[in-house]
Protein backbone atom coordinates (compact mmCIF):
# COMPACT_ATOMS: atom_id res chain seq x y z
CA UNK A 1 0.00 0.00 0.00
CA UNK A 2 0.81 3.18 -0.88
CA UNK A 3 2.40 5.71 2.21
CA UNK A 4 0.27 8.38 1.40
CA UNK A 5 -2.87 6.77 2.48
CA UNK A 6 -5.68 9.19 2.81
CA UNK A 7 -6.83 8.36 5.89
CA UNK A 8 -3.26 8.41 7.61
CA UNK A 9 -1.75 11.33 6.30
CA UNK A 10 -1.35 15.13 6.91
CA UNK A 11 -4.85 15.18 4.81
CA UNK A 12 -7.12 13.89 7.00
CA UNK A 13 -8.21 16.82 8.56
CA UNK A 14 -9.85 17.42 5.38
CA UNK A 15 -11.43 14.32 4.69
CA UNK A 16 -14.40 15.47 6.14
CA UNK A 17 -15.11 17.85 3.54
CA UNK A 18 -15.72 14.70 1.29
CA UNK A 19 -17.98 12.63 2.05
CA UNK A 20 -17.16 8.83 2.46
CA UNK A 21 -18.24 6.61 -0.19
CA UNK A 22 -19.50 2.56 0.19
CA UNK A 23 -18.91 1.69 -3.33
CA UNK A 24 -16.71 3.46 -6.23
CA UNK A 25 -13.98 4.74 -6.76
CA UNK A 26 -11.82 8.11 -5.15
CA UNK A 27 -9.46 10.09 -7.20
CA UNK A 28 -7.62 11.69 -4.95
CA UNK A 29 -4.04 14.25 -6.06
CA UNK A 30 -5.71 15.53 -9.06
CA UNK A 31 -3.66 18.58 -9.91
CA UNK A 32 -5.95 21.70 -7.83
CA UNK A 33 -8.51 23.13 -10.53
CA UNK A 34 -8.99 19.85 -12.56
CA UNK A 35 -11.38 18.15 -10.93
CA UNK A 36 -14.24 19.16 -13.13
CA UNK A 37 -12.07 18.27 -16.25
CA UNK A 38 -11.91 14.83 -14.70
CA UNK A 39 -15.01 14.74 -14.57
CA UNK A 40 -15.41 15.39 -17.88
CA UNK A 41 -13.32 12.74 -19.48
CA UNK A 42 -15.44 10.24 -17.11
CA UNK A 43 -18.50 11.72 -19.02
CA UNK A 44 -19.91 12.65 -15.60
CA UNK A 45 -22.22 15.51 -15.30
CA UNK A 46 -24.48 14.90 -13.15
CA UNK A 47 -27.20 14.57 -15.32
CA UNK A 48 -27.98 10.62 -14.99
CA UNK A 49 -28.15 10.95 -11.32
CA UNK A 50 -24.39 9.66 -9.91
CA UNK A 51 -23.41 10.60 -6.32
CA UNK A 52 -20.43 12.59 -7.40
CA UNK A 53 -18.27 14.86 -4.07
CA UNK A 54 -15.34 16.97 -5.39
CA UNK A 55 -13.47 18.77 -3.53
CA UNK A 56 -11.59 21.50 -4.91
CA UNK A 57 -8.32 23.04 -4.15
CA UNK A 58 -7.80 21.09 -0.72
CA UNK A 59 -4.49 21.32 1.41
CA UNK A 60 -2.26 18.92 0.51
CA UNK A 61 1.37 16.79 1.41
CA UNK A 62 2.37 16.75 -1.87
CA UNK A 63 1.22 19.96 -3.53
CA UNK A 64 0.27 23.19 -2.15
CA UNK A 65 -3.46 22.17 -3.18
CA UNK A 66 -4.94 19.51 -4.78
CA UNK A 67 -8.55 18.04 -5.85
CA UNK A 68 -10.66 14.88 -4.85
CA UNK A 69 -13.31 13.59 -6.95
CA UNK A 70 -15.24 10.74 -5.52
CA UNK A 71 -18.06 8.67 -7.40
CA UNK A 72 -20.34 6.63 -6.04
CA UNK A 73 -21.03 3.04 -7.65
CA UNK A 74 -18.78 3.16 -10.63
CA UNK A 75 -15.06 1.81 -10.62
CA UNK A 76 -12.77 3.47 -13.49
CA UNK A 77 -11.89 1.43 -16.63
CA UNK A 78 -8.36 1.02 -18.25
CA UNK A 79 -9.31 3.59 -20.75
CA UNK A 80 -10.57 6.55 -18.52
CA UNK A 81 -7.36 5.72 -16.21
CA UNK A 82 -5.33 6.47 -19.29
CA UNK A 83 -6.85 9.15 -20.70
CA UNK A 84 -7.27 10.82 -17.01
CA UNK A 85 -3.27 10.30 -16.78
CA UNK A 86 -2.88 13.24 -18.99
CA UNK A 87 -4.37 15.92 -16.75
CA UNK A 88 -3.99 14.32 -14.01
CA UNK A 89 -1.04 12.61 -13.97
CA UNK A 90 -0.19 12.38 -10.47
CA UNK A 91 -3.53 11.09 -9.26
CA UNK A 92 -3.96 7.78 -7.22
CA UNK A 93 -7.30 5.94 -8.17
CA UNK A 94 -8.76 3.84 -4.92
CA UNK A 95 -11.32 1.59 -5.60
CA UNK A 96 -13.56 1.46 -2.83
CA UNK A 97 -15.83 -1.35 -1.32
CA UNK A 98 -17.62 -1.21 1.60
CA UNK A 99 -16.35 1.42 2.80
CA UNK A 100 -12.46 -0.17 2.31
CA UNK A 101 -10.00 0.50 -0.21
CA UNK A 102 -9.80 -2.54 -2.18
CA UNK A 103 -7.37 -1.25 -4.46
CA UNK A 104 -4.97 1.97 -4.53
CA UNK A 105 -2.65 2.56 -7.88
CA UNK A 106 -1.35 5.40 -9.07
CA UNK A 107 -2.01 6.62 -13.05
CA UNK A 108 0.23 5.22 -15.79
CA UNK A 109 0.66 7.30 -18.87
CA UNK A 110 0.03 5.33 -21.93
CA UNK A 111 2.52 5.63 -24.95
CA UNK A 112 -0.53 6.21 -27.18
CA UNK A 113 -4.33 7.05 -26.60
CA UNK A 114 -6.94 5.87 -29.13
CA UNK A 115 -10.36 6.96 -30.04
CA UNK A 116 -10.52 8.88 -26.96
CA UNK A 117 -9.59 12.69 -27.92
CA UNK A 118 -10.23 14.56 -31.33
CA UNK A 119 -7.93 16.38 -32.92
CA UNK A 120 -8.59 20.10 -32.73
CA UNK A 121 -6.63 20.72 -36.35
CA UNK A 122 -9.61 21.63 -38.91
CA UNK A 123 -7.36 20.24 -41.81
CA UNK A 124 -6.58 16.76 -40.22
CA UNK A 125 -7.59 13.95 -42.14
CA UNK A 126 -9.15 11.99 -39.08
CA UNK A 127 -12.00 15.53 -38.75
CA UNK A 128 -13.49 14.36 -41.85
CA UNK A 129 -15.97 11.19 -42.25
CA UNK A 130 -13.43 9.11 -42.83
CA UNK A 131 -13.78 5.55 -41.22
CA UNK A 132 -10.79 6.03 -39.00
CA UNK A 133 -10.08 5.93 -34.80
CA UNK A 134 -8.16 9.07 -33.68
CA UNK A 135 -4.75 7.97 -32.49
CA UNK A 136 -2.49 10.20 -29.99
CA UNK A 137 0.78 9.44 -29.01
CA UNK A 138 1.88 10.67 -25.55
CA UNK A 139 4.79 12.64 -25.11
CA UNK A 140 6.22 14.40 -21.76
CA UNK A 141 4.53 17.15 -21.81
CA UNK A 142 1.52 16.61 -24.44
CA UNK A 143 0.24 14.78 -26.94
CA UNK A 144 0.39 14.62 -30.26
CA UNK A 145 -1.72 13.32 -33.06
CA UNK A 146 -0.15 10.74 -35.21
CA UNK A 147 -2.24 11.27 -38.54
CA UNK A 148 -0.90 15.22 -38.64
CA UNK A 149 1.38 15.61 -36.12
CA UNK A 150 -0.10 18.23 -34.46
CA UNK A 151 1.18 18.90 -30.67
CA UNK A 152 -1.51 19.55 -28.24
CA UNK A 153 -0.19 20.92 -24.80
CA UNK A 154 -2.84 23.02 -23.23
CA UNK A 155 -6.08 22.12 -22.50
CA UNK A 156 -5.89 18.54 -23.71
CA UNK A 157 -9.38 17.72 -21.48
CA UNK A 158 -10.98 20.19 -24.36
CA UNK A 159 -10.19 17.67 -26.56
CA UNK A 160 -12.06 14.77 -25.31
CA UNK A 161 -14.62 13.32 -27.05
CA UNK A 162 -17.78 13.02 -25.85
CA UNK B 1 5.30 -10.39 -48.79
CA UNK B 2 6.19 -6.99 -47.39
CA UNK B 3 5.67 -3.69 -49.28
CA UNK B 4 7.29 0.29 -47.95
CA UNK B 5 5.06 2.95 -48.09
CA UNK B 6 6.45 6.34 -48.45
CA UNK B 7 4.30 8.82 -46.20
CA UNK B 8 7.22 11.39 -44.76
CA UNK B 9 10.81 11.77 -45.04
CA UNK B 10 10.80 11.54 -41.33
CA UNK B 11 10.89 7.21 -41.64
CA UNK B 12 14.09 7.19 -44.02
CA UNK B 13 17.39 7.16 -41.89
CA UNK B 14 20.49 8.71 -43.33
CA UNK B 15 20.84 4.74 -44.88
CA UNK B 16 17.88 4.70 -46.81
CA UNK B 17 18.07 8.07 -48.12
CA UNK B 18 21.45 6.95 -49.53
CA UNK B 19 19.96 3.99 -50.78
CA UNK B 20 17.58 6.02 -52.56
CA UNK B 21 19.81 8.77 -54.07
CA UNK B 22 22.59 6.32 -55.07
CA UNK B 23 20.15 4.33 -56.87
CA UNK B 24 18.78 7.48 -58.98
CA UNK B 25 22.27 8.20 -59.84
CA UNK B 26 22.72 4.95 -61.23
CA UNK B 27 19.56 5.86 -63.55
CA UNK B 28 20.00 8.99 -64.39
CA UNK B 29 23.88 8.09 -65.87
CA UNK B 30 22.48 4.72 -67.78
CA UNK B 31 18.41 5.04 -68.08
CA UNK B 32 19.20 1.83 -70.08
CA UNK B 33 19.51 -0.08 -67.03
CA UNK B 34 16.46 -0.44 -65.61
CA UNK B 35 13.71 0.49 -68.94
CA UNK B 36 11.47 -2.20 -68.94
CA UNK B 37 12.09 -3.62 -65.66
CA UNK B 38 8.48 -2.72 -64.63
CA UNK B 39 6.72 -3.72 -67.58
CA UNK B 40 2.82 -4.93 -66.61
CA UNK B 41 3.19 -2.47 -63.97
CA UNK B 42 0.43 -0.33 -63.18
CA UNK B 43 0.90 3.10 -61.38
CA UNK B 44 -2.23 4.20 -59.66
CA UNK B 45 -3.21 8.65 -59.47
CA UNK B 46 -4.72 9.96 -56.73
CA UNK B 47 -4.91 13.54 -57.21
CA UNK B 48 -7.43 14.93 -54.45
CA UNK B 49 -6.06 18.32 -55.84
CA UNK B 50 -4.89 19.53 -58.69
CA UNK B 51 -0.45 19.01 -59.33
CA UNK B 52 -0.09 18.76 -63.03
CA UNK B 53 4.01 18.87 -62.36
CA UNK B 54 4.00 16.30 -59.80
CA UNK B 55 1.64 13.97 -61.59
CA UNK B 56 3.50 14.60 -65.27
CA UNK B 57 7.10 13.30 -62.86
CA UNK B 58 5.49 10.18 -61.52
CA UNK B 59 3.76 9.59 -64.69
CA UNK B 60 6.99 9.98 -67.00
CA UNK B 61 8.71 7.92 -64.58
CA UNK B 62 6.41 4.81 -64.61
CA UNK B 63 6.51 5.00 -68.13
CA UNK B 64 10.54 4.94 -67.95
CA UNK B 65 10.15 2.09 -66.04
CA UNK B 66 8.09 0.14 -68.94
CA UNK B 67 4.88 0.20 -66.85
CA UNK B 68 1.73 2.69 -67.10
CA UNK B 69 -0.68 4.72 -65.01
CA UNK B 70 -4.22 4.62 -64.16
CA UNK B 71 -5.49 7.89 -62.94
CA UNK B 72 -8.73 8.68 -60.97
CA UNK B 73 -8.98 12.04 -63.19
CA UNK B 74 -9.92 15.13 -61.39
CA UNK B 75 -11.87 15.00 -57.97
CA UNK B 76 -14.82 16.90 -59.79
CA UNK B 77 -15.54 13.91 -62.12
CA UNK B 78 -15.39 11.22 -59.66
CA UNK B 79 -16.76 9.14 -56.79
CA UNK B 80 -15.68 11.67 -54.27
CA UNK B 81 -17.75 14.50 -55.16
CA UNK B 82 -20.31 12.00 -54.89
CA UNK B 83 -19.15 11.73 -51.11
CA UNK B 84 -16.90 8.73 -50.95
CA UNK B 85 -14.31 8.24 -48.46
CA UNK B 86 -10.59 8.18 -48.63
CA UNK B 87 -10.74 5.28 -47.31
CA UNK B 88 -13.16 3.95 -49.85
CA UNK B 89 -11.39 5.65 -53.00
CA UNK B 90 -8.15 3.59 -52.05
CA UNK B 91 -9.63 0.49 -50.94
CA UNK B 92 -11.40 0.35 -54.75
CA UNK B 93 -8.48 1.44 -56.41
CA UNK B 94 -5.51 -1.22 -54.96
CA UNK B 95 -7.59 -3.47 -57.02
CA UNK B 96 -6.25 -1.78 -60.30
CA UNK B 97 -3.10 -0.53 -59.68
CA UNK B 98 -0.06 -2.48 -58.18
CA UNK B 99 1.21 0.89 -56.39
CA UNK B 100 -0.60 4.01 -55.54
CA UNK B 101 0.36 8.15 -55.12
CA UNK B 102 -2.22 9.90 -53.42
CA UNK B 103 -2.11 13.79 -53.07
CA UNK B 104 -4.66 14.88 -50.77
CA UNK B 105 -5.93 18.51 -49.11
CA UNK B 106 -6.00 17.12 -45.66
CA UNK B 107 -2.84 16.31 -43.19
CA UNK B 108 -2.14 12.63 -42.19
CA UNK B 109 -3.76 11.71 -45.42
CA UNK B 110 -1.16 9.81 -46.69
CA UNK B 111 -0.85 7.91 -43.31
CA UNK B 112 -4.55 7.21 -43.35
CA UNK B 113 -4.71 6.00 -46.59
CA UNK B 114 -1.43 3.38 -46.42
CA UNK B 115 -3.28 1.68 -43.33
CA UNK B 116 -6.31 0.76 -45.70
CA UNK B 117 -4.52 -0.65 -48.77
CA UNK B 118 -1.78 -3.61 -49.22
CA UNK B 119 0.35 -2.38 -52.09
CA UNK B 120 3.25 0.18 -51.79
CA UNK B 121 1.87 4.13 -51.29
CA UNK B 122 3.41 6.94 -51.72
CA UNK B 123 2.40 10.24 -50.36
CA UNK B 124 2.47 13.41 -53.70
CA UNK B 125 1.69 16.01 -50.90
CA UNK B 126 -1.10 15.93 -47.80
CA UNK B 127 -2.32 19.43 -46.94
CA UNK B 128 0.25 21.19 -44.90
CA UNK B 129 1.80 17.65 -43.97
CA UNK B 130 4.49 16.44 -46.21
CA UNK B 131 5.86 15.67 -49.50
CA UNK B 132 8.29 13.12 -49.45
CA UNK B 133 9.06 12.83 -53.33
CA UNK B 134 10.11 16.42 -53.48
CA UNK B 135 12.30 15.99 -50.70
CA UNK B 136 14.32 13.11 -52.28
CA UNK B 137 14.89 15.03 -55.36
CA UNK B 138 15.22 17.99 -53.26
CA UNK B 139 18.22 16.17 -50.99
CA UNK B 140 19.38 14.43 -54.54
CA UNK B 141 19.60 18.46 -56.13
CA UNK B 142 22.07 19.32 -53.01
CA UNK B 143 24.59 16.01 -53.37
CA UNK B 144 25.39 16.79 -56.66
CA UNK B 145 25.46 20.20 -56.72
CA UNK B 146 26.99 20.66 -52.83
CA UNK B 147 27.03 17.48 -50.86
CA UNK B 148 25.24 16.69 -48.17
CA UNK B 149 27.83 16.79 -45.56
CA UNK B 150 29.77 19.63 -44.39
CA UNK B 151 26.69 21.64 -45.66
CA UNK B 152 25.58 25.08 -44.97
CA UNK B 153 21.93 25.64 -46.99
CA UNK B 154 19.63 28.67 -46.18
CA UNK B 155 16.18 27.86 -46.40
CA UNK B 156 14.18 31.32 -47.32
CA UNK B 157 10.54 32.14 -47.65
CA UNK B 158 6.83 30.97 -46.73
CA UNK B 159 8.12 28.54 -43.93
CA UNK B 160 5.28 28.55 -42.35
CA UNK B 161 2.70 26.48 -44.48
CA UNK B 162 5.56 25.14 -47.03
CA UNK B 163 6.03 21.29 -46.07
CA UNK B 164 7.98 20.95 -48.67
CA UNK B 165 10.25 23.12 -46.06
CA UNK B 166 9.45 20.67 -43.53
CA UNK B 167 10.20 17.77 -45.28
CA UNK B 168 13.93 18.80 -46.50
CA UNK B 169 14.39 20.35 -43.37
CA UNK B 170 13.80 17.21 -41.52
CA UNK B 171 15.77 14.82 -43.79
CA UNK B 172 18.58 17.02 -44.21
CA UNK B 173 19.24 16.22 -39.96
CA UNK B 174 20.45 12.68 -41.13
CA UNK B 175 23.57 14.88 -42.45
CA UNK B 176 26.38 17.46 -40.87
CA UNK B 177 24.05 20.28 -42.16
CA UNK B 178 23.85 23.74 -40.74
CA UNK B 179 20.50 24.99 -41.30
CA UNK B 180 19.40 28.69 -41.56
CA UNK B 181 15.44 29.64 -41.76
CA UNK B 182 14.97 33.18 -43.20
CA UNK B 183 11.38 34.26 -43.45
CA UNK B 184 9.24 37.05 -41.92
CA UNK B 185 8.12 36.56 -38.34
CA UNK B 186 4.50 35.79 -39.49
CA UNK B 187 5.85 32.93 -41.63
CA UNK B 188 8.34 31.35 -39.66
CA UNK B 189 8.45 27.62 -39.11
CA UNK B 190 5.87 26.28 -37.18
CA UNK B 191 6.69 25.08 -33.73
CA UNK B 192 5.98 21.61 -33.85
CA UNK B 193 8.88 21.61 -36.90
CA UNK B 194 11.20 23.22 -34.57
CA UNK B 195 10.46 21.01 -32.08
CA UNK B 196 10.84 17.51 -34.63
CA UNK B 197 13.92 19.20 -35.37
CA UNK B 198 15.31 19.32 -32.02
CA UNK B 199 14.69 16.68 -31.37
CA UNK B 200 16.34 15.23 -34.39
CA UNK B 201 19.62 17.42 -34.36
CA UNK B 202 19.73 18.66 -30.62
CA UNK B 203 19.37 22.27 -32.52
CA UNK B 204 22.82 22.98 -32.92
CA UNK B 205 22.54 23.05 -36.72
CA UNK B 206 19.35 25.06 -36.60
CA UNK B 207 19.48 28.42 -36.50
CA UNK B 208 16.59 31.14 -37.34
CA UNK B 209 16.53 34.85 -38.67
CA UNK B 210 14.74 37.65 -40.67
CA UNK B 211 16.91 38.39 -43.06
CA UNK B 212 19.37 37.00 -45.76
CA UNK B 213 21.92 39.62 -45.36
CA UNK B 214 23.85 38.08 -42.26
CA UNK B 215 23.93 34.45 -43.35
CA UNK B 216 23.74 34.91 -47.25
CA UNK B 217 28.09 34.79 -47.54
CA UNK B 218 28.58 31.50 -45.56
CA UNK B 219 26.12 29.48 -47.54
CA UNK B 220 26.35 26.78 -49.97
CA UNK B 221 22.93 26.33 -50.88
CA UNK B 222 20.02 28.83 -50.61
CA UNK B 223 16.69 27.39 -50.96
CA UNK B 224 13.89 29.49 -52.14
CA UNK B 225 10.01 29.59 -51.59
CA UNK B 226 7.16 31.11 -52.51
CA UNK B 227 5.82 33.56 -50.45
CA UNK B 228 2.21 33.80 -51.43
CA UNK B 229 -0.15 36.73 -51.59
CA UNK B 230 -3.12 35.17 -49.63
CA UNK B 231 -1.20 34.95 -46.77
CA UNK B 232 -1.50 38.42 -46.26
CA UNK B 233 -4.23 40.55 -45.72
CA UNK B 234 -3.60 43.29 -48.39
CA UNK B 235 -1.93 44.04 -50.86
CA UNK B 236 0.80 46.68 -49.88
CA UNK B 237 1.70 44.66 -46.83
CA UNK B 238 2.46 41.52 -49.32
CA UNK B 239 4.15 43.57 -51.60
CA UNK B 240 6.54 45.12 -48.59
CA UNK B 241 7.58 41.87 -46.76
CA UNK B 242 7.66 39.82 -50.06
CA UNK B 243 9.94 42.42 -51.64
CA UNK B 244 12.60 41.90 -48.48
CA UNK B 245 12.52 38.13 -49.69
CA UNK B 246 13.48 38.00 -53.22
CA UNK B 247 17.20 37.72 -55.09
CA UNK B 248 18.40 39.22 -57.90
CA UNK B 249 21.44 40.01 -59.65
CA UNK B 250 22.77 42.72 -56.71
CA UNK B 251 21.73 40.71 -53.68
CA UNK B 252 23.98 37.73 -54.68
CA UNK B 253 27.15 40.25 -55.03
CA UNK B 254 27.45 39.17 -51.13
CA UNK B 255 27.12 35.36 -51.75
CA UNK B 256 29.66 32.91 -52.49
CA UNK B 257 30.55 31.78 -55.95
CA UNK B 258 29.85 28.32 -55.81
CA UNK B 259 26.37 29.26 -54.11
CA UNK B 260 23.99 26.59 -55.22
CA UNK B 261 20.27 28.38 -55.65
CA UNK B 262 16.83 25.69 -55.73
CA UNK B 263 13.45 26.28 -55.70
CA UNK B 264 10.95 24.06 -56.10
CA UNK B 265 8.92 25.64 -58.68
CA UNK B 266 6.69 27.40 -59.86
CA UNK B 267 8.24 30.60 -59.16
CA UNK B 268 6.59 34.26 -59.21
CA UNK B 269 9.15 37.03 -58.58
CA UNK B 270 11.02 35.48 -56.00
CA UNK B 271 14.04 34.48 -58.30
CA UNK B 272 15.10 37.47 -61.00
CA UNK B 273 15.12 35.89 -64.44
CA UNK B 274 18.65 37.10 -64.71
CA UNK B 275 19.67 34.59 -62.20
CA UNK B 276 18.70 31.60 -64.58
CA UNK B 277 21.54 32.20 -66.80
CA UNK B 278 24.29 31.83 -63.88
CA UNK B 279 26.25 28.85 -62.37
CA UNK B 280 24.00 29.42 -58.94
CA UNK B 281 20.61 28.54 -60.89
CA UNK B 282 19.96 24.76 -60.51
CA UNK B 283 16.06 24.88 -59.82
CA UNK B 284 15.49 23.81 -63.54
CA UNK B 285 17.79 20.82 -63.23
CA UNK B 286 16.18 20.29 -59.60
CA UNK B 287 12.70 19.82 -61.47
CA UNK B 288 14.28 17.27 -64.19
CA UNK B 289 16.16 15.07 -61.28
CA UNK B 290 12.59 14.46 -59.88
CA UNK B 291 12.14 12.05 -62.98
CA UNK B 292 14.99 9.52 -62.41
CA UNK B 293 14.57 9.98 -58.39
CA UNK B 294 10.87 9.17 -58.72
CA UNK B 295 12.13 6.24 -61.43
CA UNK B 296 14.55 5.04 -58.20
CA UNK B 297 11.53 5.23 -55.63
CA UNK B 298 9.37 2.82 -57.71
CA UNK B 299 11.74 0.80 -58.73
CA UNK B 300 12.86 0.00 -54.94
CA UNK B 301 9.12 -0.24 -53.47
CA UNK B 302 8.14 -2.28 -56.54
CA UNK B 303 10.91 -5.00 -56.27
CA UNK B 304 9.68 -7.43 -53.82
CA UNK B 305 13.48 -8.01 -52.84
CA UNK B 306 14.16 -4.17 -52.24
CA UNK B 307 11.97 -1.89 -50.73
CA UNK B 308 13.67 1.42 -49.44
CA UNK B 309 13.87 0.89 -45.97
CA UNK B 310 16.38 -1.47 -43.91
CA UNK B 311 13.61 -2.46 -41.88
CA UNK B 312 9.84 -2.96 -42.06
CA UNK B 313 8.08 -0.42 -39.73
CA UNK B 314 5.65 -2.24 -37.31
ZN1 LIG C 1 -4.66 15.42 -36.43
Amino acid sequence: MSDEHDHHDGDADHELRVSKIRDGTVIDHVRGGQALNVLAILGIDGTNGEEVSVGMNVPSNRFARKDIVKVEGRELSQDEVDVLSLIAPDATINIVRNYDVVEKHRVERPGVVEGVLSCPNAGCITTGDEPVISRFSVLEDGVRCSYCETIVRDEIASLIDT
Amino acid sequence: MRHDHLITSKQLSREDIETVLDHASEIDADPSSVAGRHAETLLGLLFFEPSTRTKMSFETAMKRLGGDIVDMGPVDSSSVKKGETLADTVRVIEGYADALVVRHPKQGAATMASEFVDVPLLNAGDGAGHHPTQTMLDLYTIRENAGLDDLTIGIMGDLKYGRTVHSLAYALTNFETQQHFISPESLQLPREVVYDLHQQQDGAGIREHDSLEEILPSLDVLYVTRIQRERFPDENEYQKIAGEYQIDADTLEAASDDLTIMHPLPRVDEIAPEIDETDHAAYFEQAHNGVPVRMALLDLLLSDDKGIRGEADE
